[in-house]
């Protein structure tokens, strides 16, 4: 596969790597003390309600959404350090086990990479100690090759751009800049020669200048070394520079998921439109925005979850199709708008009709 | 005359580690009913214009130049009159007011206070004032009796800028206003500001780092680098033929959905934004430029003319002297 036809977008998707079928993770509702020793319990939120998604080999694989969609309890459900409600996770066909020591050698392929990389590293580890430490977790001595720890680590933070990395070894995370951080963060992750990499924001708390740097490394690791990569965002702008794929999620659901260029510039559920909509752009100061907060996960809409927020509802266009009544009152799957375009919309149908 | 005018200004946060220059010969203006966006990364500088404008840095803190507010001089005034001039001159509203709020006092009693403490009007006044901002900010009047913490965040940030409208200020400055809020919310609070801004006619600085929300709300827009403005225009052109090479690379930070030339090619620019005890000689840039000749290490370059009602401190510049191996 050339770099030109990964550049296009245009990836033919490698084998799956890892498949979730219809996961759920609850968080147990919470009340006020008093309420608690009266024997109240508050409702229980859906974080995740019903994710199906499919990772393969070598895939850039974005899942967005707002804040309090589920995008990042899925991913962590993924990575095995949450413990699904309802669901099961294959890794190469396998299903996960659920106790820590099945969990081992899953969790070295699968590597996460998280939005803050000061709060990532220990401040009191040197850099060589932080890039080791998963080697010694996992008690690794030498590499395939029967390379030491001292090589396996040098290879880490020179394949995430920390260069020469003996210069590194002593040095602690407070002398380093944000992106230089983020790299040992990255280095870290790639000293167990991972296959999968799940980076949760792994740019919104780093300087603009430096977001691409890091952005193209992740891009470079999955060209050379063949990861997979899901990377949890809100943003769309993201999205598109690095995605091949893209998921939205609202409410705890995958809403519409298809081919970057697909979701994002022919999107198909209203829910995508307003996301795309409420990115900044020049000259954009007149489009419309859906008010209201982001919806409560204890309390999800019967019908299309996004009924009570959705422009072709409030509109009034839903009931001039006929399709109000569905839209409030049936809960729907995805449904193919288009080659490998899926969209849990009751309007995708209508708009398939000649 | 400008509603605000900023000329040389040079601020320097003194520390036991020695004086660190912040801000370094900043100029601009702001005319009445235009919004002025200050774009840069942390430590370039922006949020200590802000601080300069009202004065809120510490005494320790060195500022020279002069920052003309409605034609009086804010480095020059009494504390009395620099009193005054917050809030009625100019008001802020910073990126923390998520927090800057008063846990135990209901809303409504704090922005009659600001009201109140400037001798705009009476407690009766001040508090249907309130009433009638909260409602200007799109939020229903009965929630001036709601405490903070019955108000989401958007909702919060809508009640930071009905205070910094309190006492009908000629200047806003937001100072980040909507970097803790989610995308959605975001969208909506930049609505209202864009709105606000417009129908009351406000002279506005927007800063943050943020080029794409910037673009979007600013008539023009100023890019700042290592303590100083490096290019200088018209928002939208200067974000979509950027001609100094920082700009470029923010710019390229913050691609457009749909622009080909991004898609799969995420770029950025290596090194890391200087220390301001250790600018790098000549254009503080020129470690990190691209577009690096062999004078920019020694050359200070200064806002040259870079096209119709634009400026940019590049020896690539069109306005920019002529200098040995420098091609444009």
């Amino acid at each position: 596969m050339s770099d030109a036809v990964v550049d296009a977008g245009l990836v033919n998707y490698g084998v799956p790597v890892i498949e979730v079928d219809d996961l759920e993770v609850n968080f147990a509702g919470r009340v006020g003390m008093i309420a608690g020793l009266m024997g109240k319990k508050g409702a229980d939120a859906k974080a995740v309600d019903g994710v199906s998604l499919t990772l393969h080999e070598g895939e850039v694989l974005a899942l967005a959404g707002e804040s309090g969609c589920g995008k990042t309890t899925a991913a962590r459900a993924m990575m095995g350090l949450l413990r699904p409600d309802r669901g099961q996770i294959r890794f190469r066909g396998t299903p996960l086990q659920s106790s820590a020591r099945g969990l081992q050698p899953y969790r070295r392929q699968v590597q996460m990479v998280f939005q803050d990389p000061t709060a990532s590293l220990n401040p009191r580890q040197t850099i060589y100690e932080i890039v080791a430490e998963g080697l010694r977790i996992h008690k690794i001595h030498n590499g395939p090759g029967g390379e030491s720890e001292d090589e396996l680590v040098a290879r880490a933070l020179s394949r995430a751009g920390l260069r020469p990395p003996e210069r590194f070894y002593l040095l602690y995370p407070h002398e380093l800049s944000g992106g230089q951080r983020q790299r040992v963060v990255i280095a870290g992750a790639l000293v167990l020669d991972p296959t999968v990499i799940v980076a949760d924001e792994p740019v919104s708390n780093l300087d603009a200048s430096v977001r691409g740097e890091i952005l193209a490394l992740l891009m470079k690791l999955r060209r050379e070394l063949h990861i997979s990569i899901l990377i949890v965002t809100h943003d769309l702008g993201l999205a598109w520079t690095v995605a091949d794929r893209v998921a939205v999620m609202y409410l705890g659901r995958i809403v519409e998921i298809g081919p970057a260029e697909e979701v994002l510039q022919r999107p198909r559920h209203p829910y995508t439109k307003a996301l795309l909509n409420v990115v900044p752009e020049a000259g954009g100061a007149d489009r419309p925005i859906l008010t209201g907060e982001p919806p409560d996960p204890t309390r999800i809409p019967a019908g299309c979850r996004f009924h009570p927020r959705c422009p072709a509802v409030v509109s009034g266009r839903a009931a001039e199709l006929g399709i109000e009544s569905k839209c409030r009152g049936e809960d729907l799957p995805l449904l193919q708008a288009a080659p490998e375009h899926e969209a849990a919309c009751h309007l995708v149908p209508l708009e398939l009709a000649p | 005359m400008s509603v605000l005018s900023v000329r040389d200004l040079n601020v320097t946060y003194t520390t036991k580690g020695g004086d660190v220059p912040a801000v370094r010969g900043v100029s601009f203006d702001i005319e009445k009913g235009r919004v002025l966006g200050l774009a840069g990364e942390s430590g370039c500088g922006k949020s200590t214009i802000a601080g300069a404008i009202l004065r809120l840095h510490s005494p320790q803190t060195k500022i020279e130049g002069t920052v003309l507010l409605d034609g009086q001089d804010v480095l020059a005034l009494s504390p009395g009159k620099l009193r005054a001039a917050r809030w009625t001159g100019a008001s802020i509203v910073f990126q923390g007011a998520l927090h800057a709020l008063n846990p135990v006092q209901r809303i409504g009693v704090q922005i009659a206070e600001a009201i109140r403490v400037h001798g705009m009007a009476g407690e009766r006044e001040a508090f249907v004032r309130a009433g009638a901002l909260v409602e200007q900010v799109g939020l229903p009047s009965r929630r001036i009796d709601d405490y903070p913490h019955e108000l989401s965040g958007g909702q919060k940030q809508r009640v930071m800028i009905a205070m910094a409208l309190a006492c009908n200020p000629s200047l806003v400055i937001a100072d980040e206003p909507t970097t803790a809020l989610d995308v959605m919310v975001q969208a909506q609070v930049l609505q209202l500001l864009r709105s606000l801004q417009h129908d009351l006619g406000l002279a506005m600085l927007f800063i943050t780092h943020d080029l794409s929300v910037l673009v979007e709300v600013s008539d023009d827009l100023a890019i700042m680098y290592a303590g100083r403005i490096v290019e200088e225009g018209p928002a939208e052109r200067v974000f979509r033929s950027p001609v100094h090479p920082y700009t470029k690379a923010l710019a390229a930070a913050f691609p457009e959905i749909g622009d080909v030339r991004f898609r799969g090619q995420p770029s950025g620019l290596g090194g890391d934004p200087p220390d301001p005890q250790l600018i790098p000689s000549g254009c503080p840039f020129h470690p990190r430029c691209a577009e690096v000749t062999e004078v920019c290490p020694t050359i200070d370059p200064e806002l040259w003319r870079a096209g119709e009602g634009r400026t940019a401190a590049c020896v690539h510049a069109e306005g920019a002297p002529v200098f040995e191996g420098v091609q444009r």
